[in-house]
């Protein structure tokens, strides 16, 4: 186990989320970026259902209080093992008593910290990804005990056939498929949206991002139908919304576009004020 | 009843399949029958299958490699599945305490819409409601069949924090809040059943083709409910099924 000495800006347990329980409403949560935990998962060779700790912005301090070996992938933010830096995307031993810290963000939003057969809360209708109320709390706290299994093995060797791909943090293009209502923009509206650079609003968590600029347009609200995480959908009020991996399962807005799983990924990295553009994949 | 229905891709690992935009008991059946047939021809494991009032979302584990061929297979089971019996449907009945702080929005719902209390809970708890999905928190009943004299718009400003049970209309719609939810609707009362439960697997008793109807309690008798709820000796009544 270990023991959260700081907690950090926005720490969560995710794993590949709740599939099958939609039909009652529920969220399939999981890993916002999907690629940089699996990466973190697969360098430990754990199993891709193994749960990871998701961290934003800001990293936690962590005291591990048994061995065994972890791996750091996404956001840059600087790991540190009892105060030395260390690097990210390979598998590191951990001794009982060692510190886990982060320094500043460099560049992407979220990290990803996988440790051997993964973490150990409950799951819960098959998935230990955090949201309330299917989870009791929607992320960890200071003085939170974690648990895993203890792990003896060694660390392996930097391996030549995994590595990491940067673009998912540094790209700015989004790839996307059109939503169910895209065609019932006028052809202005289509050209706009898809050629307008936007930027990331201040309101973006795990459930949506809400981009800029305001996109007018006369779109009427649509019969509630189904929404997956990378929906974009279109307000009245000409508010872009894509819906991220906490959504709901359905949504009376207009889906004009829908983010390919690798978009989902790289816009899980970015943040307020961070600039993006589209484009569209023949489907 | 044949409808048209529109295949395309929804996104790497979805397919959606639209049917006309109506609210409608007979397309439920429909849907629900195919969503049965898609269901039963993949390993459940691998695909999920999410209804609402006019669309089927099929989601596949994996990447969608060749989507034509895919469209194709759907196309072929909704073919096969023409020829579906009417199952039954149970009623279920919700326990709904109408009084004083339970529906707190009664009083001026009740100006509003100028129709007397009783003549609204009347209307409300006679009518059988079909259960078309569930959607937006996990264990919100989509019910079609509101009294069309009960409509009334949502709030202009909403709730921020409406309580757990609270039954309410918005617009053409009546639901149950599952849980403490920022909300819109007009709260007429309170039911203190749990319509979820995550401790369950389903965690909900309730079911897309179900029906529900609300039972007027009171007072006394809705805390009696809710200690039995708490302690897990309360069994949601179902009445006779419906065909």
């Amino acid at each position: 186990m270990l023991k959260v000495l700081k907690s950090g800006f926005y720490t969560s347990i995710q794993d590949r989320g709740r599939f099958g329980q939609r039909t009652y409403g529920v969220p399939v949560s999981g890993a916002m970026d999907s690629y940089s935990s699996q990466f973190a998962n697969t360098i430990l060779g754990n199993s891709s259902d193994d749960a990871v700790l998701e961290i934003t912005m800001t990293g936690p301090t962590l005291h591990f209080l048994e061995p065994t070996v972890i791996s750091v992938s996404g956001a840059v933010m600087h790991p540190k093992l009892n105060g030395n830096p260390i690097k990210m995307n390979i598998s590191i031993a951990i001794k009982a008593n060692d510190i886990l810290s982060f320094g500043r963000l460099n560049s992407g939003f979220r990290a990803y910290i996988a440790v051997k057969n993964g973490f150990l809360s409950t799951s819960v209708l098959g998935s230990r990804s955090m949201y309330k109320p299917i989870t009791t709390t929607n992320r960890i706290i200071d003085n939170e005990i974690l648990e895993y299994n203890k792990n003896l093995g060694h660390p392996q060797g930097p391996n030549a056939h995994v590595k990491y791909n940067t673009e998912i943090i540094e790209g700015d293009v989004l790839e996307m498929y059109k939503g169910p209502e895209f065609r019932r923009l006028s052809e202005e509206s289509q050209k706009q949206l898809l050629e307008t650079s936007v930027k990331v609003s201040k309101l973006n968590n795990r459930m949506a991002y809400q981009l800029e600029p305001i996109l007018e347009n006369n779109l009427k609200p649509i019969l509630t139908g189904p929404v997956l995480p990378g929906t974009i959908q279109l307000t009245p009020s000409g508010q872009l919304i894509v819906l991220m991996r906490n959504c709901q399962t359905t949504g009376g807005y207009p889906r004009v576009l829908q983010l390919t799983e690798k978009a989902i990924n790289s816009l899980s990295q970015k943040t307020t004020g961070n600039t993006l553009k589209f484009r569209l994949k023949e489907s | 009843m044949i409808y048209d229905l529109q295949y395309s891709r929804f996104n790497d690992c979805s397919v959606l399949i639209e049917w006309p935009a109506v609210i409608d008991d007979v397309m439920l059946k429909s849907i629900l029958n195919f969503k049965m047939v898609i269901e039963n021809s993949y390993v459940k494991q691998n695909i999920e299958v999410i209804t609402t009032y006019n669309s089927i979302l099929v989601i596949y584990e994996v990447t969608i490699e060749d989507v034509n061929s895919e469209l194709l297979k759907l196309k072929a089971l909704n073919i096969q599945q023409n020829n579906y019996e009417i199952k039954e449907a149970p009623v279920w009945e919700i326990p709904v305490c109408y009084s004083g702080e339970f529906g707190m929005d009664l009083e001026s719902y009740s100006k509003t819409i100028n129709m007397s209390k009783p003549e609204i809970i009347k209307r409300h708890s006679e009518t059988i409601y079909t259960v078309f999905f569930i959607g937006f928190l996990p264990g919100f009943l989509y019910l079609g069949g509101l009294d069309p004299q009960l409509f009334l718009d949502r709030k202009t400003h909403p709730n921020l924090n409406v309580k757990k049970g609270s039954v309410a209309i918005g617009g053409n719609q009546t639901g149950i809040y599952p849980q403490n939810s920022p909300g819109g609707w007009h709260i007429i009362g309170n039911s203190p059943i749990e319509l979820f439960d995550s401790n369950q697997n389903p965690p909900c008793l309730i079911n897309a083709g179900d029906r529900v109807k609300f039972v007027p309690v009171e007072t006394l008798e809705y805390l009696d409910i809710l200690n039995a709820v708490r302690t897990f000796q309360y069994q949601l009544k179902s009445s006779n099924t419906y065909a």
